[in-house]
C-alpha cells in the first residue's frame, strides 16, 4: 500500500544497475573488450580471491564514512556538498597530532587522533552551518566553495612548514608509529579505519532509525515548516547535522592517513568527499543502502583497475559506469516519484532536484 | 443582475431551451481511473454543453476533482474518452486540453509569486515571437478585468494578493486563453460571499457568452445558486445529474445518501463569565514587505466561550494565527495566556503555555512523508522516549487509540500525505486536542472537507468549549461562525474592527463590517 512494488528500493537499484549495463556496453566495446566479460572483472573478480576481496573493504572505508556523512546531512536538508574539504581538515589534524603522540600507547594515541579530526572535519563545517541558520545563505555554494580552500591549506602546510625534513617532498613527517591504525587483517591493507566506518555507520543508523533526536532531524528534512510547527528547534537541527556531518568526513581523514598513507600527502583524497554524495544517493540516504553503495563503488574500482591490466581497457571505465550509475539511479527515482505519487498530491509543488530524494526514501 | 445566494434565480424558458439545444461543449464517456486499489472514478459519463454552469457535485473523494483533471489533462485516465464539439481529444498534458478550448483553475494555483498579474498572465499565453510583450499583456489584463467584472490591477505583485485574488488572477489567465470550457476546482473555498458573488456574476458572464462552465464544489447552496445542471458523483461513480433547481435535500440524499447533515450549537446553557484566558493586546505585526500586517490587535477569549474572527481573506486573519502559533514575532504588544507574557514565543513556548494550534494550512502543519503515529507526537517527543531512544511500542499504542477516539480512517504507519483531506484535518485535531489544551486557535477547521468530516470538527470544537476549552476560531464560513461562535470580532486591514455577541449579529452588520465600513449602530 505505502510503496508499489516495482518501484520500491531494492528493485530500483538492481534496475539501475541493469541499465547501466546496457549503456556502458558501448564505450566498453569501443575500447575492444566484451561487455559481459568487463563486467565479470568489474565485479565478480574482485570478489573471488582473499587479497581483492580486502582491497574491496580497503577502497570502501572512506566513501563509506563520507557516505554516512553526506546522507546525514542530506536527510535533515542540509546540502553538505563539503564533505571533501571536511575530510582534508581531519587528514591534517590526524598528521598533525599523529607526530606529536608518538610518547603514548595507541590506546590514547588512537581516539586523541580520531577525535581531533572529528573536531577538525566539524570546525570545517560550522562557518557555512552558521550562515545558513542564520542568515540563510545557501549551503551548496559555501560547502563546496571552501573544498578547493581545505585542499590550498593543505598544499600551503606540505610546501610550507610541514614539508618532509629529510626527504624534502611535499609530504609532512611520516606519524608515529603507535599512531598508525593497526591491520585488521595479516599481510593485507585492511586497517582499523574499516572497523571505525562500520561502528559510526552503525551508531549514525542507530540514531537516525531509533532515537528522538533522529525523528527530529528527518522530520526536519522532511519538512522544516512541519517541524518548525512542531515545536522542533529546526536551526539546532541543522547545525547540529551539519556539524555531524562534517565531523565524520573529518574521521575519514583520520582514517586514510593513519591507515593507509601514514602522514599527510596532497593526493590524499582522490575525490572521496565527493564520491560519498555519489554513495549518499544511490545508497538512498540509508545507512545499509550506504553500506550497499559504498561496497559496491568499492568493488568497482578495485575491478576496474585489475580490468585494466587484464583486459587492457581505459581503468577510467570504472569511473564511467559509477558516473552512469549515479545519473540512472538518479532518473529512476525521479520517474517512481512521478508514478507513485497521485496527481493531486504532486500539484503540492514540492521543490525539484536533490531535495527530493530525502523526502523519497525516508517515507 | 447580482442574485443573493441563497435564493435560486428563476431561468427564463428561452435560456433553458437555448441550454439544452446546444451541442455538448465537453464530453466525457466511460472514464475511469484507479490509483492503487482505490477507484477514483468508475465509468463516468458526462456532457457539459456551451452555455450553462454545470456543477459537479460530491463529498471529498467522490472523484469531482480527479474526472476533471482528466479532461485537463493533468491525469490520465485508465479508460474512457474525451470530446470536445463531439470529436474525440487526446490529451496527453494540459497544452493539449488548451489548445482544445479547456482551462480549469485548479486549488494549486500555478502563479509565479515575484511577479507581476500581467507578467503571469502573459507566462499563461503561448508566445508569438522571443519579446515578451508586457504593454500587451497589461492591456489584456485590464480588458479581461472589465468585460469579466475581476477587478485586479495588472502591475500588482502576485504574492502580495491575498488567495482570493490570486484565483481571480488564474480565471482570468485561463479566460484570455479563449477558453470554452472553463473548470473551476472548488472555486469558492477561498472566498468571502462577497467575493463569491462577484465570482457568479463573472460565471453568469461568461455563460452567457456561451462559455461552458463546470464548477467543482461540495457545497450546496452555491452550487444550486449557480448550476444550470447538477451532476452528482458519489465514490467515483456518477449518482446522476439533475436540474440546478433540485432541493439541497434532495442534492443531499444523492451526495451521502443520507438526508440529515448539518450542525446546530445547542442553545446557551451558560454563557461564558469570567477573566480572559487568552488576551491580546495592541499586537502589531509587518509582513513580508514590512507593510503592516496586524495593528492594534486587542481580543480576549473566556475559558468555555468561542470566539470567531470574521473577515474577507487577507485581512490579517493569517497573521494573528501564525503568531499565535509561535510561527510569527509581533513588532509589537502583548499575548498573554493565564497572565503569562508569550508574545514572540517559538512554537515550543506556546504549546507549553496550553495554546493547541489548527492553523489554516494543515498540510503544512504536519510532516506528509511521516507516519500518522509519528505526526501524532512529535510535539511531545519527549514524553515518548524510553531511555535514550523512541518508545516505539507506546508512539503505536498511543496512535490506535487516537485513532479509534477521533475516528482517523487510517493505519497508524501510514504517511499523512496518503490520507483524505478530513483524516489530515483529524490527525491534526487529534494531536492537539489530546493534550487538553486550554486555547485553541483554530483556523479554517473546515475548509475543504465534507459533510461528515465537517459535523465532527465541529462537534468536538463544541465539546471543548463544554470542557472549558477557550477557543479562538478563525473563518471565512461565515454559517460556520454563526454556528458555533458566542461572540464575533470582524477583522479589517489588519485591525479588529467590531465585536458582537452572537445574538447580536446580522449578515448586513457583518457584512459592512467586513467591507471596511464602519457599522451605523
Amino acid at each position: 500500500m505505502r510503496r508499489i512494488s516495482p518501484w520500491s528500493t531494492p528493485v530500483l537499484v538492481v534496475s539501475a544497475v541493469l541499465i547501466t549495463f546496457v549503456i556502458t556496453a558501448g564505450p566498453i566495446l569501443a575500447a575492444g573488450a566484451s561487455p559481459i566479460e568487463a563486467y565479470v572483472a568489474f565485479v565478480v573478480l574482485p570478489l573471488t580471491s582473499q587479497f581483492t576481496l580486502l582491497e574491496v573493504l580497503v577502497t570502501s572505508t572512506p566513501i563509506l564514512l563520507t557516505g554516512a556523512a553526506v546522507a546525514i546531512a542530506f536527510r535533515a536538508g542540509y546540502w553538505n556538498i563539503g564533505a571533501e574539504g571536511q575530510l582534508l581538515l581531519g587528514a591534517i589534524a590526524a598528521a598533525g597530532i599523529g607526530t606529536m603522540v608518538g610518547g603514548l600507547p595507541p590506546i590514547l594515541a588512537l581516539p586523541m587522533m580520531v577525535a581531533g579530526g572529528a573536531v577538525a572535519g566539524a570546525a570545517w563545517a560550522i562557518v557555512p552551518a552558521l550562515l545558513r541558520v542564520r542568515f540563510g545563505i545557501d549551503e551548496v555554494v559555501t560547502t563546496l566553495l571552501l573544498n578547493p580552500v581545505a585542499l590550498l591549506l593543505v598544499n600551503g602546510l606540505l610546501h610550507g612548514p610541514w614539508r618532509d625534513p629529510v626527504t624534502g617532498f611535499p609530504e609532512s613527517p611520516r606519524i608515529a608509529a603507535s599512531a598508525e591504525f593497526p591491520t585488521l587483517v595479516e599481510r593485507s591493507r585492511l586497517h582499523l579505519g574499516f572497523l571505525l566506518a562500520i561502528v559510526v555507520m552503525a551508531a549514525a543508523w542507530y540514531i537516525l532509525a531509533r532515537t528522538p533526536a533522529g525523528l527530529r532531524l528527518r522530520a526536519t528534512g522532511l519538512s522544516p515548516h512541519g517541524a518548525r510547527f512542531a515545536g522542533i528547534n529546526v536551526g539546532a537541527t541543522l547545525l547540529g547535522a551539519a556539524l555531524v556531518s562534517g565531523a565524520i568526513a573529518g574521521i575519514a581523514g583520520v582514517s586514510e592517513v593513519a591507515g593507509i598513507q601514514n602522514r599527510l600527502t596532497g593526493g590524499l583524497s582522490p575525490g572521496y568527499g565527493y564520491t560519498g554524495i555519489v554513495v549518499a544517493t544511490l545508497g538512498t540516504l540509508t545507512m545499509p543502502g550506504v553500506a550497499i553503495a559504498a561496497l559496491f563503488l568499492g568493488d568497482l574500482t578495485v575491478g576496474a583497475s585489475s580490468a585494466a591490466r587484464s583486459l587492457g581497457i581505459p581503468s577510467q571505465l570504472g569511473a564511467v559506469v559509477q558516473g552512469v550509475l549515479l545519473l540512472t539511479t538518479v532518473a529512476l527515482l525521479a520517474v517512481r516519484r512521478h508514478r507513485t505519487r497521485p496527481a493531486d498530491a504532486a500539484g503540492g509543488g514540492r521543490p525539484g532536484g536533490t531535495a527530493d530524494i530525502a523526502a523519497e526514501v525516508s517515507a | 443582475m447580482r442574485q443573493p445566494l441563497r435564493a435560486r434565480p428563476s431561468r427564463t424558458h428561452s435560456r433553458q431551451r437555448a441550454v439544452t439545444d446546444s451541442a455538448p461543449a465537453l464530453e466525457l464517456r466511460g472514464i475511469s481511473k484507479r490509483f492503487g486499489s482505490l477507484v477514483a472514478n468508475d465509468d463516468i459519463d458526462l456532457d457539459v454543453r456551451g452555455g450553462e454552469v454545470h456543477a459537479l457535485l460530491g463529498e471529498n473523494g467522490a472523484g469531482k476533482t480527479t474526472v476533471m483533471r482528466i479532461a485537463y489533462g493533468l491525469t490520465h485516465a485508465d479508460a474512457g474518452e474525451v470530446r470536445i464539439d463531439g470529436r474525440p481529444l487526446t490529451v496527453r498534458s494540459p497544452r493539449d486540453a488548451i489548445e482544445a478550448g479547456i482551462g480549469m483553475v485548479t486549488q494549486h494555483f500555478a502563479l509565479v509569486g515575484p511577479m507581476s498579474v500581467a507578467e503571469n498572465l502573459a507566462l499563461g499565453r503561448r508566445s508569438r515571437g522571443l519579446v515578451l510583450d508586457l504593454a500587451e499583456a497589461r492591456r489584456r489584463a485590464a480588458h479581461a478585468s472589465e468585460r469579466f467584472g475581476i477587478r485586479i490591477d495588472p502591475s500588482a505583485t502576485l504574492a502580495d494578493l491575498s488567495v482570493g485574488q490570486q484565483q481571480r488572477v488564474e480565471i482570468l489567465k485561463a479566460l484570455s486563453r479563449d477558453c470554452r470550457v472553463l473548470i473551476l476546482d472548488e472555486p469558492t473555498a477561498v472566498l468571502v460571499p462577497a467575493e463569491v458573488d462577484a465570482l457568479f456574476a463573472t460565471l453568469r458572464a461568461l455563460v452567457a457568452e456561451g462559455v461552458a462552465v463546470v464548477f467543482i464544489s461540495h457545497k450546496l447552496a452555491e452550487v444550486r445558486a449557480i448550476s444550470d445542471r447538477i451532476s452528482v458523483l458519489r465514490r467515483g461513480t456518477l449518482v446522476g445529474t439533475v436540474p440546478g433547481s433540485t432541493e439541497e435535500r434532495e442534492l443531499a440524499r444523492l451526495m451521502v445518501g443520507r438526508p440529515d447533515f448539518g450542525i446546530e450549537r445547542p442553545p446557551d446553557a451558560r454563557p461564558a463569565a469570567g477573566d480572559s484566558v487568552l488576551t491580546v493586546t495592541d499586537l502589531h505585526a509587518t509582513g513580508t514587505a514590512g507593510l503592516p500586517v496586524l495593528t492594534d490587535v486587542t481580543l480576549g477569549v473566556r475559558a468555555g466561550e468561542i470566539v470567531g474572527i470574521a473577515g474577507v481573506s487577507g485581512n490579517g486573519q493569517t497573521e494573528l494565527v501564525e503568531v499565535l502559533a509561535g510561527m510569527r514575532r509581533p513588532t509589537r504588544g502583548t499575548v498573554r495566556v493565564g497572565g503569562e507574557e508569550l508574545a514572540g514565543g517559538d512554537p515550543r513556548r506556546m504549546m507549553r503555555a496550553g495554546i493547541g494550534r489548527i492553523p489554516e494550512d494543515r498540510h503544512a502543519s504536519l510532516i506528509g512523508d511521516l507516519s500518522v503515529a509519528y505526526n501524532l507526537v512529535l510535539e511531545r517527543l519527549d514524553d515518548f522516549r524510553r531511555g535514550g531512544r523512541i518508545d516505539e511500542p507506546a508512539i503505536h499504542a498511543h496512535a490506535e487509540e487516537l485513532i479509534a477516539r477521533f475516528d482517523i480512517r487510517a493505519r497508524p504507519d501510514d504517511p499523512v500525505a496518503a490520507l483524505s483531506g478530513g483524516n489530515i484535518q483529524k490527525v491534526l485535531l487529534a494531536r492537539v486536542l489530546s493534550r487538553n489544551p486550554r486555547v485553541i486557535v483554530v483556523s479554517q477547521p473546515t475548509r475543504g472537507l465534507d459533510v461528515g468530516a465537517t459535523e465532527y470538527v465541529r462537534s468536538q470544537l463544541l465539546e471543548r468549549r463544554a470542557a472549558g476549552a477557550a477557543v479562538l476560531l478563525v473563518s471565512e464560513d461565515l454559517d460556520e461562525l454563526l454556528a458555533l461562535a458566542d461572540r464575533l470580532i470582524v477583522m479589517y486591514e489588519g485591525r479588529t474592527v467590531g465585536e458582537m455577541t452572537r445574538s447580536e449579529a446580522d449578515l448586513e452588520r457583518l457584512s459592512m463590517l467586513m467591507a471596511g465600513r464602519e457599522a451605523a449602530a
